[in-house]
């Protein structure tokens, strides 16, 4: 990390601010580039905000402004990340306003909601930038009063000196921005923390109940129009000629027009999902007369073939092909017990996995699926656009602005220094919102039609345009030798479109003889990232595997799994095991305690237990179920995760508690299933979520105390869940359950 | 097209619109109040829900032309200052992930404690499921809700 002095002329920057007059501006790019000045007068800072480093802004009255990095999924970051700051910078939480950056990667970081990064990436950088801003305002404070800096003390926004001499922050602020940020300012420890670790309520929570426009379908613009995609009726189809006659006579119809969004050739980033190319919308001036009028629309549809892809993501640049054809779930199914059967890459071998199965005394096999699943946020994909040949304007729900902006750039042949893109709040992200090929429809559409529009999907277009948790399968087999003891281990696991194992994940690093190998089927069904990917199957296929080789070994499920990460911790087999043997104990030590884990069983409740690690971090649930009304219903839940530092432990709670309610329904009801390349779900009367009377009766979380750096939460709660799940419905049914959904004969509501 | 006049919120609001435009679309679109979220358009989530003559009823399914002067109340005028007791115990337990479900699931509590002022942990359970919260608050909602009741 390094820190960039970006001089300012006062004069000159207030003068091309036009600021009234007001305190001293200084401003500091945290994240190094020569591009944060210009960055930084597009701020538009309001009249006496004093910025110091890229994150703070302190007014005169001592209110303090801070700024939030990365886009709101709900997942707490915008009172969670400025508390970091606030907890450093050593203010009175009261004081501090809270307010969503723009996106500015210079200055403000990565900006990536996802991947369970948020507070694990800024953690050390947004403590530093309120160490420095701290230290300046002492600095400050010391040349105003004459007195040597290390004489100086704050306490909540408060400078103060022996001599009697007291200042507030606002007061010394003006001065504090001529000075330049300082490096490497010691840090607290963590026994020293006021803000961080206390419950914080929502910083947006009364918008949020007072029914305020925060999402990116509440964004409305002078002279903005509506514009709906009408997208082909399955997946291997295009669009093949159209007749707008009808619709463009309704009323409020503006246009029907088509419109390509990828050129043949065109260089695809990374989270660049090509799910329909030819676009054909219709727009008009309100979203019912759009929806009405797109009804309206004969179009005529023909199978698209194979299609070739240019990625140039993370992995270089790489030609793809996308097979055409019309698939079926039955098909899918078909294809993966077939290639199930073929040899597969081999991702990890350790010891001689071939003898030990062929010497084994028992060998248990068995083989897990799981459907393809839509993420389903509860506000549908939307973006607003205003395009014009100067400039792009780009606001809605994203999370991440920074992957998606080249590409934006290119589409629209503007550099990304014309293009603006506003984070609104997002309602529910999931994974889904990090692909934004809706964005990109949204401003090519503008730039088309020369006009402000935002691009809505209905729900049904929501649930039908692909990009969805992929399908997967695993066969894990386990060796046992005459004593019961497991002597070999594998997984061999595929999918539609990619391969899910964790090769390197628990339980290698445990068994002797191990081998992970995968495999994977190409398709034109699009997918991506579901809260914690490929985690969220593994950990439901190997949390049961492991349930039913404990009680053939005849241990207790917790103790066998004691015991393995016990030798992983002592003696690992192998290299890369990418987990903490000793943290992932733990949190099955936590939930075995706070549970009172005695088995199976206590008083009326089946119970069923799974730990899982990923994203960082580790967690684990006991999961008690009755039989209510003839149906397995899970009526309590303790869940213990170790995620380092908590730092909103009710958010925190609040966040496992859902992952918790979103994991069973998943586990239950979740799945998508195609019909010559159709979804045949389209919305929440046939894609069924879980619900109110549904959700547990109680979900008691506990959180493992120490003082690591904090580590993802978003997902790491949710994987186990499924396994979890799992084991209860045997304990509960006599019957174990290999296939997701479990309840799919009640899947549609 | 046709002329409505409409109450809304204790206001007189008029629209031209079709009349078959739910009134969720009358709100959002029309009369710039989006508090008033949409989810489904088909009654199955209740993100949309709003009162009529204090009842919880899903906009997305009532046509404008249905309305006529009876009084709609929207999650911008449950209360004036935002503290409507339902509103207070969301906060208190601070209830919301992303939140946008919780506008309707507000207006379907705030309907219940109105007919049921001591709801049972079944009648909340049943009433608010027809609200779905995706990320998953249905335990802090029905907290919220048994706090509310006793204000």
């Amino acid at each position: 990390m390094e820190n960039i002095k970006t001089k300012y002329n006062r004069r000159s920057f207030l003068k091309s601010s036009a600021l009234a007059g007001g305190g001293l501006m200084l401003t500091a790019s945290w994240f190094a580039s020569a591009k944060a000045a210009d960055k930084m007068e597009a701020l538009n800072l309001p009249d006496q905000w004093n910025e110091l480093t890229g994150y703070i802004k302190i007014m005169p009255d001592n209110v303090v402004k801070i700024l939030c990095p990365n886009p709101e999924f709900g997942q707490n970051v915008m009172t969670s990340l400025p508390m970091i700051i606030a907890e450093e910078l050593d203010v009175d939480w009261k004081n501090v306003v809270v307010e969503m950056g723009p996106h500015d990667n210079v200055k403000l970081g990565p900006q990536f909601t996802g991947g369970s990064n948020s507070v694990r990436m800024y953690w050390k950088p947004l403590r530093e930038a309120g160490a420095a801003a701290r230290n300046m305002l002492c600095q400050a404070a010391a040349q105003t009063w004459g007195v040597p800096v290390s004489e100086v003390t704050t306490k909540a926004g408060i400078i103060s000196h022996a001599s009697g001499k007291s200042a507030k922050y606002g007061e010394m602020a003006g001065k504090a921005a001529t000075l330049e940020v300082p490096k490497g300012i010691g840090l607290k420890a963590p026994k020293d923390f006021a803000i961080v670790r206390k419950p914080t309520k929502n910083v947006e929570g009364q918008k949020i109940v007072t029914g305020k426009p925060l999402f990116g379908l509440d964004y409305r613009a002078d002279g903005m129009l509506i514009a709906m995609i009408q997208h082909p009726p399955a997946f291997g189809m295009k669009l093949k000629s159209f007749d707008a006659a009808e619709a463009l006579k309704m009323p409020g119809i503006k246009e029907v027009v088509s419109l390509k969004m990828y050129e043949d050739g065109f260089e695809q980033g990374g989270f660049d999902t090509r799910t329909f190319n030819d676009l054909l919308v219709v727009v008009g001036k309100s979203t019912w007369e759009v929806m009405n009028a797109r009804k309206k629309l004969k179009v005529q549809w023909e199978p698209i073939g194979d299609i070739k892809e240019t990625m140039a993501g993370r992995g270089g640049k790489r030609e793809v092909v996308v097979p055409g054809g019309l698939e079926s779930t039955s098909t899918q199914m078909e294809k993966m017990q077939e290639y199930a059967q073929k040899p597969a890459q081999q991702l990890r071998k350790d010891g001689d996995p071939e003898t030990a199965f062929k010497n084994a005394a028992l060998v248990i096999e068995r083989t897990y699926t799981a459907p393809f699943l839509a993420h389903n946020c509860m506000e549908p994909m939307n973006f607003f656009a205003n395009v014009t040949a100067e400039k792009a304007v780009v606001a809605g729900p994203l999370q991440a602005p920074g992957w998606a902006e080249p590409t934006l750039s290119k589409l629209l042949n503007l550099p990304p220094e014309k293009i603006e893109i506003q984070m609104t709040r997002m309602g529910g992200g999931f994974g889904r919102r990090a692909y934004a090929q809706y964005m990109y429809e949204a401003a090519l559409i503008s730039q088309k039609v020369k006009a402000p529009v935002k691009l809505i999907y209905s729900r049904e277009d929501d649930m039908t345009y692909g990009i969805y948790r992929p399908m997967y399968t695993a066969t894990y087999r386990a060796a046992l030798d005459a004593n019961k003891n497991l002597i070999a281990f594998h997984v061999k696991g595929g999918g539609i479109p990619e391969n899910p194992v964790h090769a390197n994940r628990f339980p290698a690093g445990a068994v002797d003889n191990y081998l992970a190998e995968g495999w994977q089927i190409p398709s034109n069904i699009t997918i991506g990232a579901f809260r914690a990917p490929r985690s969220n199957f593994n950990a439901a296929a190997e949390q049961s595997f492991l349930d039913e080789l404990a009680e053939a070994m005849g241990k207790d499920p917790i103790e066998m799994r004691m015991e393995m990460l016990e030798r992983a911790a002592k003696n690992p087999v192998g290299k890369n095991n990418d987990y903490d043997a000793a943290r992932y104990a733990g949190v099955l030590k936590l939930v075995r305690d706070k549970s009172g884990w005695k088995g199976g069983k206590d008083g009326k409740y089946n119970r069923g237990v799974a730990a899982y690690f990923c994203h960082n971090s580790y967690a684990a649930h006991v999961v008690d179920m009755v039989t209510r009304n003839g149906e397995p219903y899970v009526e309590r839940v303790f869940s213990a995760v170790d995620c380092g530092v908590v730092v909103n432990p009710d958010a925190a709670t609040n966040m496992v508690q859902g992952a918790v309610v979103d994991g069973i329904g998943n586990a239950f009801y979740g799945g998508l299933v195609h019909k010559d390349g159709a979804v045949q779900q389209t919305n929440f009367d046939k894609y069924r979520l879980i619900r109110n009377q549904e959700a547990p009766k109680s979900i008691e979380v506990h959180f493992v105390e120490n003082d690591i750096d904090p580590t993802g939460l978003g997902e790491p709660p949710f994987p186990p869940v499924f396994g979890a799940v799992a084991n209860a419905l045997y304990k509960t049914t006599g019957k174990r359950h290999y296939q997701q959904p479990f309840k799919p004969e009640s899947a549609s509501s | 097209m046709a002329k409505y006049n409409l109450n809304i919120n204790g206001k007189a609001r008029q629209v031209d619109v079709d009349p078959a435009t739910p009134m969720l679309w009358v709100l959002r679109d029309h009369l710039d109040m989006p508090g008033t979220k949409y989810g489904c358009g088909i009654a199955q989530c209740g993100a949309c829900t709003v009162h009529l003559n204090g009842t919880a009823v899903r906009s997305c399914q009532l046509p404008v032309s249905a309305v006529a002067n009876e009084a709609i109340t929207t999650i911008e005028g449950l209360s004036e200052k935002g503290d409507h007791p339902v509103q207070k115990a969301w906060l208190e337990h601070d209830v919301a992930q992303c939140g946008y479900c919780q506008s309707g699931q507000i207006m379907s509590a705030a309907s219940l404690l109105k007919s049921n002022p001591n709801p049972s942990d079944e009648d909340i359970e049943s009433a608010m499921s027809g609200n779905i919260c995706r990320c998953g608050t249905y335990l802090r909602i029905r907290d919220a809700i048994k706090t509310a009741a006793k204000k």
